[in-house]
This record gives C-alpha cells, sequence and structure tokens, in this order.
C-alpha cells in the first residue's frame, strides 16, 4: 500500500493585484480610447503592484480539518478564492484531489422573486449539486430548515431568519470531499447555528476535509485540527492548530509592556502608572472556562496615594466595551519600586473567545467618586477555549447567573514579597 | 473514497479555450439557470407569458401602418406587409434580445461570480434561452398569419430552417458573449448597447427588404459579409414566405461569417473571464 496523497497540495501560491492610483473604480472604453489617444506608453506609469499573497505552501490530508486564520487583509480571502477557483493565482499551484463545494457565502444566486421550493433546486446546482441529488435529499433539506410551511411563498417575502435558515440547510447538505467554508457561520439564530455546527463537525468525523476561513478565533478552536496563519499574505505559522492559534495571539497577549502605551490624556500615569500586565496561564493558549483568568500588573506609585483599586474592562475584537469589574483597594506604598498586584476574574464569567483587557489605576467604584491615575487601553488581550465543539459559544452556568452576560467581578491580592525595588528591575 | 477527480489550479494561459468536458459536467446548472431566468421573467405578472407574443405583435401593427401604410415600403415579393415585417421582427429580437440579456448577465449575476466557480459561459448562454423560448412563442402566431393570408409552404424549402436557425445562434451567441465580456471591463457598454441595436436593426433588412440595395452593389457586398443577421432574415423570408429558391450561396456565406464571429466572441470571452471576479 502506498502512502495517501495529500487531498490538497498548495506550492509556492502568490496573488498579484495591480491597484490602479487613481480615483476611478470602473474602466470606461471613453477612458481606455483617451488614454490611447494620449499615448498608450503612459497607461501603465500609475499602477503599482500588490502581492495579497506570496509564497504560501501546505498540505492538507483527507479528513483534516483546517483553519485559515488571520487579521482582516492577511490574505484570507485571496486563498480562499483561489482554493474556490473564483480568481486565478499568479504563481505557484494547487493540486486537489476530490469533489470540492465552496461557501462563501449562504444562499448564493438566491433569487427573491422565486419560491422557497425553487430557490432550494437554484442554489443546490450553483453549489454544484446535481438535480437527482437536490431531489433525493429535497425532503431533508426542508425538515432541517423548518420552514415547510412556505416552501411556495416567494423568498422576497420570507424574514431574514428565514431566508439565512433555507440558504443553511441546502449548504449543510452538500456533499463534497473537500468543503471550504468562509465565516458564513456568523449568522442566524444561537440554536440553528449551533445545528449547523454539528453538521458540519459530522462532515469532519465522516473523513471529509475541511477548510475553514475564519478570524474568529473560536470558531476555528471548536473545530479545527491543523491550522495556517497568514500574515500579509504570507504563511506565519503552519501546522498544529494550537501552535497556529498561538502565533496569531500571542502578539496581542504579549504586549505586557504597559509603559509605552501611549495615555489618551495628560496628567495619567504620574502618580501612580501601570507598567505592565501579563495574563498567567497555565496553557499555552488561553484559559478554559473553568479557571480564573489571572492577570498579573506592575505598578509604581511615586507619592503617597489613598489606597487604590484597579478598575478592568472587557472588550471584544471590536473594541467594543463588554463589561467592567472594579476590585476591592489595597494600600500602596510609594517608592521607587514596581508593585504586582494580582487581578483575578472567577470563572464561568467570559464565554469563549478573544477579549481585549483595559486597566484603569485608581480610586472610587461604579457608584461614583472615581478618580483614575493612570488608564491604560488594550492592555493586553486573552483568550478563553471552548470547551467543545458540541457548546462553542455559551457560557457555563453553573453559578446563579443567567442572561447574556455575568456581572463582573474581579479580586485584588498583593503580596508583600512581590514587590521588587526597583534597582533589581 | 473516490479520487478520480484530480484537478490543478495553476496561473492561466493567456489564451484559453473552451472545456468541454467540464461544460458537459454543468449542464444541470445550464438548465436551472435557463430554468431561472425565464421563470423570473414573467413571475408577478398580469399576462405571464403572454408578454413575449405581444411585444412583436404590437411592433408588427405600428410598423405595418407607418412603413407600409404610410411611407409605401412594401415587401417586394408580393407577400403581405404584415406577415412580412413580423417574421422580420421576431428574427430581429430574438437577436437583440440574445445580445442585451447576455452581455448583461454577468453584471446582473455579479454576486455568483465573485462567490461561486463554475464555467462563466453557462450566464449568457442560458439568458439566451429566453429569447429563443420568446421566438418560439412569437412563431405560434406567426403560424397563424400564414394561415390567415393563406400562404402556402413548401415542405422541401424548410428544410433550409434548421441550418439558418443554428446560423443565427451561432451569431447571436458570438457577438453576445464578446459584449458580455467587454461590459465586465467597460461599464459603457451597457449604455452604447440599446442604441447600437437600435442603429443595427435599420441597416438590417427587417421593415425593407433586401432588394432595395440592389443599385447599391458596395452596401450589399457589406451587408451580406458583415451583417448574418441580413443574410440569415432574407433567407428565412424566402424559405418561409416567397416561392423562388434557397440562395445557397448567401446561406453558406451566413454560416461562415456566424463561425468566425462565434470563434471570436468565445475565445475573447474564454481568455478574459479568469480575471471577471477581480474586475466586476
Amino acid at each position: 500500500m502506498s502512502v495517501p496523497k495529500p487531498v490538497i497540495e498548495v506550492v509556492g501560491l502568490g496573488k498579484r493585484f495591480r491597484i490602479r492610483e487613481g480615483s476611478e473604480n470602473y474602466l470606461t472604453l471613453r477612458d481606455q480610447i483617451a488614454g490611447f489617444a494620449s499615448g498608450a506608453l503612459t497607461s501603465r506609469r500609475n499602477e503599482r503592484d500588490f502581492w495579497a499573497l506570496r509564497d504560501v505552501s501546505f498540505t492538507v490530508s483527507e479528513g483534516e480539518a483546517v483553519g485559515i486564520i488571520g487579521r482582516n487583509g492577511s490574505g484570507k480571502s485571496t486563498l480562499l478564492k483561489i482554493l474556490s477557483q473564483i480568481t486565478p493565482p499568479t504563481e505557484g499551484h494547487i493540486r486537489m484531489r476530490g469533489r470540492v463545494a465552496s461557501l462563501l457565502e449562504v444562499g448564493t444566486g438566491f433569487h427573491p422573486e422565486l419560491s422557497g421550493r425553487e430557490n432550494i433546486f437554484l442554489n443546490g446546482s450553483i453549489l454544484g449539486m446535481k438535480r437527482r441529488e437536490i431531489q433525493s435529499k429535497f425532503d431533508e433539506i426542508v425538515s432541517f430548515s423548518e420552514l415547510g410551511a412556505f416552501l411556495d411563498t416567494p423568498v422576497k417575502r420570507y424574514s431574514s431568519g428565514m431566508y439565512v435558515k433555507l440558504a443553511f440547510s441546502v449548504a449543510a447538505h452538500l456533499d463534497p470531499e473537500i468543503l471550504i467554508v468562509d465565516e458564513v457561520l456568523a449568522v442566524g439564530d444561537r440554536a440553528f447555528q449551533k445545528r449547523c455546527l454539528g453538521k458540519m463537525g459530522e462532515v469532519t468525523r465522516g473523513g471529509r476535509t475541511v477548510i475553514f476561513v475564519s478570524h474568529d478565533i473560536e470558531a476555528v478552536m471548536a473545530f479545527c485540527t491543523a491550522g495556517v496563519h497568514l500574515r500579509n499574505g504570507r504563511t506565519v505559522a503552519l501546522g498544529k492548530i494550537d501552535e497556529c492559534i498561538h502565533s496569531y495571539i500571542a502578539p496581542l497577549e504579549e504586549r505586557a509592556n504597559c509603559d509605552d502605551i501611549q495615555r489618551h490624556r495628560s496628567g495619567l500615569g504620574i502618580e501612580a502608572r501601570i507598567m505592565h500586565c501579563r495574563a498567567t496561564k497555565n496553557a499555552s493558549i488561553g484559559f478554559t472556562s473553568e479557571e480564573p483568568v489571572r492577570l498579573q500588573v506592575g505598578c509604581r506609585v511615586t507619592s503617597a496615594l489613598p489606597p487604590l483599586r484597579i478598575a478592568i474592562t472587557i472588550h471584544n475584537q471590536r473594541g467594543r466595551p463588554l463589561a467592567t469589574a472594579f476590585t476591592q483597594t489595597c494600600e500602596m506604598y510609594p517608592g521607587d519600586q514596581l508593585i504586582t498586584l494580582c487581578v483575578e476574574l472567577p470563572p464561568g464569567q467570559l464565554g469563549p473567545g478573544t477579549y481585549f483587557v483595559s486597566l484603569q489605576l485608581g480610586t472610587g467604584n461604579q457608584y461614583g467618586d472615581r478618580y483614575e491615575y493612570d488608564i491604560v487601553s488594550e492592555a493586553t488581550a486573552i483568550t478563553i477555549r471552548p470547551d467543545s465543539i458540541d457548546k462553542p459559544n455559551r457560557l457555563n452556568w453553573f453559578n446563579s447567573g443567567w442572561g447574556d452576560l455575568m456581572t463582573l467581578r474581579a479580586e485584588l491580592t498583593s503580596d508583600p514579597s512581590s514587590v521588587i525595588p526597583s534597582q533589581s528591575n | 473514497m473516490n479520487h478520480h477527480i484530480e484537478f490543478e489550479i495553476k496561473p492561466p494561459p493567456r489564451i484559453a479555450r473552451l472545456n468541454v468536458d467540464e461544460l458537459w459536467r454543468y449542464r444541470d446548472l445550464f438548465l436551472t439557470m435557463a430554468w431561472r431566468d425565464f421563470s423570473v421573467r414573467y413571475k408577478q405578472t398580469a399576462l405571464g407569458v403572454l408578454w413575449a407574443v405581444f411585444q412583436p405583435l404590437i411592433t408588427m401593427l405600428i410598423f405595418t401602418f407607418i412603413f407600409n401604410r404610410v411611407a409605401k415600403v412594401e415587401s417586394g415579393d408580393g407577400t403581405p406587409y404584415p406577415i412580412f415585417v413580423y417574421f422580420g421582427l421576431i428574427v430581429w429580437q430574438y437577436f437583440a434580445g440574445t445580445l442585451s440579456k447576455a452581455s448583461e448577465s454577468m453584471v446582473v449575476n455579479q454576486a455568483m461570480i465573485q462567490k461561486v466557480y463554475f464555467p462563466r459561459v453557462i450566464l449568457p448562454a442560458a439568458s439566451a434561452i429566453t429569447s429563443f423560448a420568446d421566438m418560439c412563442f412569437s412563431g405560434v402566431i406567426l403560424m397563424g398569419m400564414l394561415i390567415y393570408y393563406h400562404q402556402a409552404i413548401v415542405l422541401t424549402r424548410l428544410l433550409v430552417l434548421p441550418i439558418l436557425l443554428i446560423t443565427l445562434m451561432l451569431c447571436s451567441m458570438g457577438i453576445g458573449l464578446f459584449l458580455s465580456a467587454l461590459n465586465v471591463k467597460y461599464r459603457d457598454v451597457r449604455h452604447a448597447l440599446p442604441f447600437l441595436i437600435q442603429t443595427a436593426m435599420y441597416c438590417t433588412p427587417v421593415v425593407y427588404p433586401a432588394q432595395v440595395f440592389n443599385g447599391y452593389p458596395i452596401a450589399k457586398e457589406l451587408m451580406l459579409w458583415l451583417n448574418p443577421v441580413s443574410g440569415i432574415i432574407t433567407n428565412l423570408r424566402t424559405a418561409l414566405l416567397s416561392q423562388a429558391g434557397t440562395n445557397w450561396a448567401s446561406v453558406g456565406i451566413c454560416l461562415l461569417a456566424s463561425i468566425i464571429y462565434f470563434e471570436i466572441g468565445l475565445n475573447y470571452f474564454k481568455s478574459t473571464e479568469k480575471f471577471f471576479s477581480d474586475v466586476i
């Protein structure tokens, strides 16, 4: 028996775009003719090359679920489009073995005038299903979508939720050997989303290969076994998903030095200053939902101040603040020394995902009398790992709270032995 | 797991050819798209498919009044003018419809082009089916008119009909493919097209017989070689309406010119299609 060949081989892939400096969005024949008239030689002058992807190579074996991660503009979408044959590469090549279906959008080609029934056939064949195949799966698709009663209604009269459900139901019944998925899963209601993730999980367990592109770490962690981390069109990390996620998150998490972060108004960080902030965790990636989130915060206090507390604000990946917790106060002895404090968020308060953390050092609490000596925005990032595929984005409510977000609590401890004289620092 | 499907994605060659095997694999999509274009067209309309018949019918009535009654244009061989102009019109509307629908097909289905792979030729080709269906519906009225005017039909002469229809399709599809690829890159195509189609109609023997060019040999030659639709309409009329025999030389030239148009259109389309999703 020979060694099974990889299902996907990507070798030295690159994609170049010509960026035209100038304002016009579309070429017009008129401009082109005018361009010829004024000398065709000048037409290339205001163009420059942009490599959206360069030297990307990796292989995917049968049954693997590969997550392609990276920030916006890292080349994820371009890679996805090349893999889906929507746009050709400029250099390199890809060898694929098996029937491919790509899902860059749900409901591609849906026509608003057509009924749900008609759109199932339309969308199915656009996604590459044969007519007979759709016919045989039709009942299954309809029952999965829970839209049996509205099958003959034009899709334009559907609510957006119904629309997405129908679109998903078709997509979930694709039966390819290689499935390429964009972050289309971010729509639809929670319960439905979970069923789709479950269905996709079945797909990978069934020995099929999945390529999943996302900048949503929690989703990638939930069902990928291997990963590719792209930055500025190049591969930064490759292989085990944990390593890729680590390489993606590490620069965010290891932003330990808070001294250099620009304060957003003058007067901050003079009498008391946050010097560094670091998540203290056991595993290489993030915290589990059962362990407390521990942050080590180093402060320097130069004048005699009342006891200080730390307020910790959790932001989502887009920077929107989600919640703030105030710790109890702690006596700070001024001096030329680094005081290390431990801020602890008890477990079970944050759902899986990556969050940014902002710190405020001052007095007062949510009820008033607040005075901040120092504020550091996005001091560090923390990641909470999902427990399993089946609950990718749920909080585990083992304590009394119920709702979208728990009341955030944080505790502050200061160990006198952790006070490090500044000289040794 | 079956691994018979194995393929490579690599930088495209400069000149691409039509991949017939692949097109065959996507035949279901072609049929579905054609069916979609057709059924969407008459959804939520009171008259439905009757619209396909109404348009040439009303145009025929107006043209008969203006060109025949007022301007005294005749069919030239004794055929009643209404049937003469109606026949010309349905052929012309197929041609014009294919051109405009094909040229729009890429931009209309922009979202699909950017999200899914399939042979892009399917879009203009499927949109042309709608025009073909329209022509067939209008053909029913033509049959009625033939009976009404007691036109004798010589069955043996109808043998040329399929050849002429294929010629017409090749010619329309070729120009349609060319325009659809051009429209992706240059959006002024869609502004220019209605005007061009209008102009071209008056350069084609639709409302007048081809004999009007008898005194202008150069114009006649140009028309024969450059405008296959002109020869197609003339030969179709001869086959169906007149007593004269088929002019095989003219049919041959039309077919040749149409094949050339089709080749040019298809090659231009295939060679530019790879960048559609980047440009559109």
